[in-house]
């Protein structure tokens, strides 16, 4: 059997916190002795950049597949590459763009598995033309929970593939997938800036014209109130030209910058309502609104990864994501959610803001059509009863928050925002019967028992 | 990535399942360098050679490799020179075992193990690479041996006493090969992130794994002699190798 470390381990928010055996085989068959093996309930683990209890499974087991990262095969005349499902985002980008491919979705971080990226159905600031990753997954190789491997395809096996696209790892383990790149020319986007007064400035910008950009996103000073409320930079781009691309390089090679680290924790109070309207305030004085500016790949779609640990700017105690769609109908719930957050004293240090395409396949994929706001919340005691609030606001607006942030939302009201919860259970229990995949988060949100696998005693050793 | 794969060079990766054998691989790959990656897990040994090649753009090939069945050498050897012909460029020994102490004490044939690959396995192989790299006055030689040689320790004295007697080897090879040209590079590495030190408790200054293969690939092709990774374990060891016996035998290390 695999070694196992006990880790107090959490996702990207650092909230909530719980001790797991974490087991991180190198080999595919110590995975599989894992899944087999295991007796008590586990849940997969690729890089932790989901924000809550999506990857921990406290008591019980996890299985750190980052080390499950070869790629397989690449086929350079269609650009489908197959590689393992703890391959990250990020060595994809490294390997491909300079050979002219690039992922057909990316999300606002690059560190992420491609098996966290499938787990979640992530999507990026091209959903409402590309969709998201799943759409660009054309088979991947499951294990189940039962240890058998499982091809499964659209066409092949398609109620666990679907289930298993933003199904958080609980249909089991994926070993690997088949990918389809986009080939590009250069790794630069042509993007326009525009600054929108208030929302609905920023959200009519988005209606007329988002259709003209491959690629569009807005940031949004939570803080400011009344006629200014919501007030955004839309950056907006589509891929550069071959021309475009700056002049004496490689067009698919930009300049790497020096990243930079947050080398600990920064104290509690670093954060406080003051700093972050300084910091807001002075974000939106500085962009200005311009047309055709030439940026690299990295700047624009992760501009956060160049700074390693940015979580440890909460402090020790961590902080919530909170994202949230409201349906193209429903567009008031923004207003009442950033007029909720503005009114409260948990500033928000990051918002975005983006206009959402229509909804894939995936029975629990979150991606669904509408407009998408996305918040940091550093935690606090009092912030508990405001996200409750916001999920109230949310679920009363028609709208659904995403799991891959989420770490406090109640059963009843996920069930409401997932129709095809129902669904994605038959399969479950299907795949399943024992409810062996389970996490901390399944657990809170009912999905899977409380109390660790069923029908087994609980053991002393794994 | 040069161009006439006819004149691309060649180096064989010894144990190339394990973590840092691996980014080693991807290393060579990336500068230029045709592959052989050997292993005794065929299975995975496929899978990393595919990632090298999917990864790098060299060519590289699998090939079944035991340590400890030294009998089968000669004929792993004479694949090696088929498969790169004149080209053979250097040979990097990345495997080794590791047992829990206890149980190595408790079972000789797990001590004996320990013994057979850190040690008798890489002295026979070696012996094949030395002896052609001498005779053509070209090549190198690069292995992974341990801090963990450095000093006797309880925690892992059998390993520790192999890798010991594989430094000692390797310096004496450096001697001999130094006539033909041929260098020879003992790799030390720390403590790095891979499946030997994952879950050990107390651990501090843990390495990546691709910054060790970076600091091998980067010794192998320079020639050097010994080299610690990360860098400082140098004076870690330096200080350790200084504790006078009648005091190092009383801690607990």
């Amino acid at each position: 059997m695999e070694p196992f470390a006990v880790q107090q381990l959490s996702g990207w928010g650092r909230y909530p916190v719980e001790e797991c055996r974490v087991y991180r085989p190198e080999k595919r068959r110590g995975a599989g002795d894992v899944v087999r093996a295991c007796e008590e309930t586990l849940i997969p683990r690729g890089l932790g950049r989901s924000y809550g209890d999506a990857a921990i499974n406290g008591g019980g087991a996890v299985l750190d597949y980052s080390r499950l990262n070869r790629m397989l095969d690449f086929n350079a005349e269609t650009g489908v590459l197959e590689c393992e499902a703890g391959v990250s985002l990020a060595e994809i980008l490294d390997v491909f763009v300079p050979r002219g491919f690039f992922l057909p979705v990316l999300p606002g971080t690059k560190f992420v598995t491609v098996g966290g990226a499938i787990a979640n159905d992530v999507h990026g600031k091209n959903h409402h033309v590309d969709g998201t990753f799943s759409r660009y997954v054309d088979q991947l190789t499951l294990m189940t929970p039962a240890g058998e491997t499982l091809v499964c395809s659209p066409d092949e096996n398609s109620e666990a593939f679907w289930a298993t696209v933003g199904g958080v790892g609980l249909t089991g383990l994926i070993l690997s997938a088949r990918l389809q790149l986009r080939p590009v020319k250069t790794a630069y986007v042509r993007a326009d800036y525009v600054r929108a007064a208030n929302l609905d400035a920023a959200l009519s910008a988005m209606d007329e014209s988002d259709d003209r950009y491959t690629y569009s996103v807005a940031w949004v000073d939570c803080l400011s109130k009344g006629g200014a409320l919501g007030r955004s930079i839309l950056m907006r781009s589509n891929l550069a030209g071959p021309d475009e691309a700056p002049r004496g390089a490689d067009p698919l090679r930009p300049k790497k910058k020096a990243g930079k680290t947050v080398p600990l924790n920064f104290p509690g109070f670093a954060l406080n309502p003051l700093s972050i309207k300084a910091f807001n305030t002075l974000f939106y004085a500085m962009h200005r609104s311009v047309d055709g500016k030439i940026v690299d790949f990295d700047s624009y779609f992760c501009p956060l990864d160049s700074i390693g640990h940015w979580n440890r700017m909460y402090g020790k105690k961590g902080f919530s994501q909170f994202q949230a769609t409201f349906p193209f109908g429903e567009s008031a719930g923004l207003t009442e959610l950033l007029e909720l957050i503005s009114g409260s004293s948990c500033a928000s240090f990051l918002a975005v803001l983006k206009r959402m395409g229509t909804q894939g396949p995936g029975m629990l994929s979150y991606p669904s059509e509408g407009y998408t706001l996305t918040l940091d919340i550093p935690m606090r005691r009092d912030l508990v009863p405001l996200l409750r609030n916001m999920e109230r606001l949310v679920l009363n607006r028609g709208g659904r928050m995403y799991m891959a942030k989420d770490a406090t939302a109640l059963p009843e009201t996920f069930a409401q925002m997932y129709p095809r919860l129902d669904e994605f259970r038959a399969v479950k229990e299907r795949l399943d019967p024992q409810y062996r995949f389970s996490s901390t988060q399944s657990r809170r949100l009912g999905i899977t028992p409380d109390g660790g696998a069923r029908e087994k005693e609980a053991p002393d050793v794994c | 990535m040069s161009a006439d794969p006819a004149t691309r060079k060649g180096v064989v990766i010894l144990g190339a399942t394990s973590a840092i054998a691996r980014a080693a691989a991807i290393e060579f790959g990336r500068k230029g360098y045709d592959l052989i990656v050997a292993s005794r897990d065929g299975g995975e040994n496929e899978t990393i050679a595919a990632d090298v090649r999917v990864r790098s753009g060299a060519h590289v090939t699998a090939l079944p490799f035991e340590a400890e069945d030294t009998a089968s050498h000669p004929a792993f050897f004479a694949q090696c020179r088929e498969q790169f012909d004149d080209n053979l460029a250097g040979v990097v020994l990345c495997f080794g075992c590791l047992f829990e102490q206890e149980a190595a004490q408790q079972d000789f044939a797990l001590a004996r193990r320990t013994i057979d690959v850190n040690f008798t396995g890489a002295v026979s192989i070696l012996e094949k690479f030395a002896a052609h790299f001498e005779e053509r006055r070209a090549g190198f030689i690069c292995a992974v041996s341990s801090v963990a040689g450095d000093r006797g320790r309880q925690s892992n004295y059998h390993y520790g006493a192999a890798k010991a007697g594989l430094t000692t080897y390797l310096e004496g090879l450096r001697n001999r090969l130094f006539q033909a040209g041929v260098p020879v590079t003992t790799v030390k590495p720390g403590f790095v992130d891979t499946k030997m030190t994952f879950g050990k408790p107390g651990l501090m200054l843990v390495a990546p794994a691709e910054k060790a293969a970076k600091d091998i690939v980067k010794a192998a092709l320079k020639g050097r002699n010994v080299v610690y990774t990360p860098w400082f374990w140098r004076y870690i060891m330096l200080i350790i190798r200084h504790v006078p016996e009648p005091v190092f035998k009383r801690l607990k290390l």
